[in-house]
């Protein structure tokens, strides 16, 4: 599904990410673990498209496709999903009337045609249900004053309309107590299938009891220098980013920081 | 003939033919525009914006009478949603016509402006015609004093709601000739009334059309005002229009000001809260494209204690537009208790485009509440990001967040009909249609 190949990528001539190869497959949960610095996010926001990110080096392939020459939108039309770690706020816009405009816009992009009202009354509400939102919610500005259970709910519920092919959930469990984690992981849950494909970059393993991966990734100094099962995450969890840290002592420094 | 000489020659010619109630204040005002003239740049309030130049070109200054090929079908292009159950009235080159006008309210009295001041009025009118003297400060707002003639008084009566709104359209015919219009009213919100205005302005053919424009508003205690200025027109038009309003005891203001249209617009709307507990609400948003010019100013001047009043103003500059903010807050010494808030901001959409924006706070008394800001920005780069990541292309996704920035402003339009209507004529600029 995707293909990443030698990526590096960096911001305002700072190189973050120093090589990443990773290769997700329909129906795969990968999950990118790593301490803070490491280059989790920007991986994220690269693969979106964040226009502030430089790609120095490397590819990305997606369902066949050059993804780093296509703009956001069109990687959302070719079905790339970001959930923001920290969902923006937009005044003046209904949840409503961005979801409708999302959804139409992206259907538009793959030529087909618009949903009529009762189809997208009919989808949303199927969506809200699953998410358990409130429907006072759709009416108010996008994430304007939600809480953060509410702003990553609104995440995941958007992945559910949008229905994407990969999704990237960025830190969605960060700020959120645990009831909020499994109404997101169980949302997440059931949009799981056999064709698409679910990226989790998280710093702690506790979202990964609930969204459990395939693979994971360690994360450190902008490269994946470790790779193993759901239990390299309880490994982590344990014995802390340290022993990564220990096991990888010739780059010691965040990249950015040399 | 340079400007004074053929203003001079044209008021004598019109002061001739009317002497009645008005000659005295026309006649000072005429003599303050004599010495102060249009103003220029040089004086502080019309720093940023030019208006010298539009003078240099003659116009016609109509008579008392509409001389004016307006049709009954020219006007059905320009009359604004919700009509058919509105008042309207019309000002043809700024000339009230009681003809076109129609008044369906029974709690509104609406005579021409002289008549009035000729008749049981007289007393009130001229104590209240030119109240604040700005003119004899302001050589824009002498100019339509000394030419305040055909305009229109109306009276709202006591303790009244009149339910439906009342539209006022400002025409200016410049079809064949170069017209310079100059509508004058003075309105009457008695004790306990209630009353929705709606203006507007067209102006028709291709010549030079500018309108000077000068509105009094009276409201006695308890009496509530709304009030909306939208502002569309031709994109080579120019345009004054001050509105004054003063407040007595526990009135309430609501205004809104729309500015979409126009080459040249300046707009001064002045609040005077005279008595206690009056209340004001000044909302704007401006919109200029190409290289149309804004400029608002406002003046909200505490001179009794106890009063509130909240002003956000927001514009959106496109191309090589330029905009201009001036908010001032007078809190007199004995006006203690006062809240007033102040807040301007503005995104800039090119790098061509400028806005001037100046917040003023002068406080003469030690017990108040008040704050002003301004903000001048670009668009918000993370919301675009957010939007074009669900799949929104740039464009919309702009469009979508000029839309929802311009939205707090366009809340504030309370008639169903003309929120609608100015909201259709902000999504076509954003091209959201």
């Amino acid at each position: 599904m995707i293909k990443i190949k030698n990526l590096h990528a960096g911001i305002e001539g700072k190189q973050i990410l120093n090589g990443i190869d990773l290769d997700i497959r329909p129906g795969e949960v990968h999950a990118i673990m790593g301490p803070n610095g490491s280059g989790k996010s920007t991986l994220a926001s690269v693969l979106a498209g964040r226009e502030d990110y430089e790609v120095t080096k490397g590819s990305v392939e997606f369902l066949g496709r050059d993804l780093l020459e296509l703009k956001p939108e069109e990687r959302a039309g070719e079905g790339l999903f970001l959930a923001f770690q920290y969902p923006v706020e937009i005044p003046g816009l209904s949840t409503i009337n961005f979801i409708k405009t999302a959804v139409n816009e992206v259907r538009k992009y793959k030529g087909q045609e618009p949903l009529d009202a009762v189809a997208f009354l009919k989808l949303m509400n199927e969506k809200m249900a699953l998410m358990n939102m409130d429907k006072t919610l759709l009416s108010r500005s996008l994430n304007e004053g939600f809480s953060g259970g509410e702003k990553k709910r609104n995440e995941i519920f958007q992945m559910a309309m949008l229905q994407p092919k990969l999704a990237i959930l960025d830190e969605t469990d960060s700020g959120l107590d645990i009831d909020a984690i499994r109404i997101v992981a169980n949302g997440v849950n059931k949009l799981k299938s056999s064709d698409n494909a679910i990226l989790v970059v998280t710093h702690y393993q506790r979202l990964l009891d609930y969204i459990v991966p395939d693979f994971v990734h360690v994360l450190y100094n902008g490269r994946i220098v470790k790779s193993g099962s759901k239990e390299l995450a309880l490994e982590l969890e344990e014995k802390g980013y340290d022993f990564i840290k220990n096991e990888n002592p010739t780059i010691n420094e965040p990249a950015w920081t040399r | 003939m340079d400007t004074l000489t053929y203003f001079k020659k044209r008021f004598e010619q019109l002061g001739n033919a009317n002497g009645n109630g008005l000659s005295a204040i026309r006649r000072n005002a005429f003599d303050a525009f004599s010495k102060m003239g249009v103003p220029t740049s040089r004086h502080e309030e019309w720093k940023y914006t030019r208006i010298s130049s539009l003078f240099n070109k003659e116009y016609e200054i109509p008579g008392e009478t509409v001389e004016s090929g307006i049709s009954p079908a020219d006007l059905d292009g320009i009359r604004l949603p919700g009509y058919g159950e509105a008042n309207e009235l019309f000002f043809v080159n700024g000339i009230y016509s009681p003809e076109l006008s129609v008044v369906r309210s029974p709690e509104l009295q609406v005579q021409n402006l002289e008549k009035a001041a000729a008749g049981e009025h007289a007393a009130w009118i001229k104590a209240q015609l030119g109240h604040s003297a700005t003119y004899l400060k302001d050589g824009i707002n002498a100019l339509n004093t000394a030419f305040a003639h055909g305009g229109a008084f109306l009276k709202v009566k006591k303790g009244s709601i009149t339910e439906h709104p009342v539209y006022i359209y400002n025409i200016t015919d410049a079809r064949g000739r170069n017209m310079l219009s100059q509508p004058r009213s003075l309105i009457h919100v008695t004790e306990n009334a209630q009353v929705s205005i709606v203006e507007t302005y067209a102006s028709f053919g291709k010549e030079e059309s500018f309108s000077n424009q000068v509105m009094e508003v009276v409201m006695e205690r308890d009496a509530m005002l709304e009030y909306y200025k939208i502002q569309n027109d031709e994109s080579r038009t120019g345009q004054v229009s001050t509105t004054h309003i003063r407040q007595s005891g526990k009135s309430h203001v609501h205004a809104v000001t729309v500015t979409l249209g126009g080459k040249m617009v300046r707009n001064n709307l002045n609040i005077v809260m005279e008595e206690q507990h009056s209340e004001a609400h000044m909302y704007g948003f401006y919109f200029p494209e190409g290289d149309a010019h804004v400029d608002n100013h406002t003046i909200v001047d505490n001179v009794a204690p106890n009063c509130y009043s909240n002003e956000l103003y927001k514009g959106v500059m496109k191309e090589n537009s330029t905009g201009v903010f001036n908010g001032k807050i007078f809190v007199r010494q004995q006006a203690q208790k006062t809240n007033a808030y102040q807040s301007n901001k503005n995104i800039l959409l090119s790098p061509d485009a400028t806005i001037n924006t100046k917040p003023q706070l002068e406080i003469f008394a030690d017990d108040v509440k008040c704050s002003h800001g301004c903000t001048v920005g670009k668009l918000d780069e993370e919301g675009l990001f957010y939007l074009r990541s669900r799949g929104v292309p740039e464009s919309i996704a702009r469009s979508l967040l000029l839309h929802g920035f311009a939205l707090d402003v366009l809340e504030q339009i309370r008639p169903e009909h003309i929120r609608t209507y100015v909201d259709r004529l902000i999504s076509e600029r954003l091209e959201l249609l």
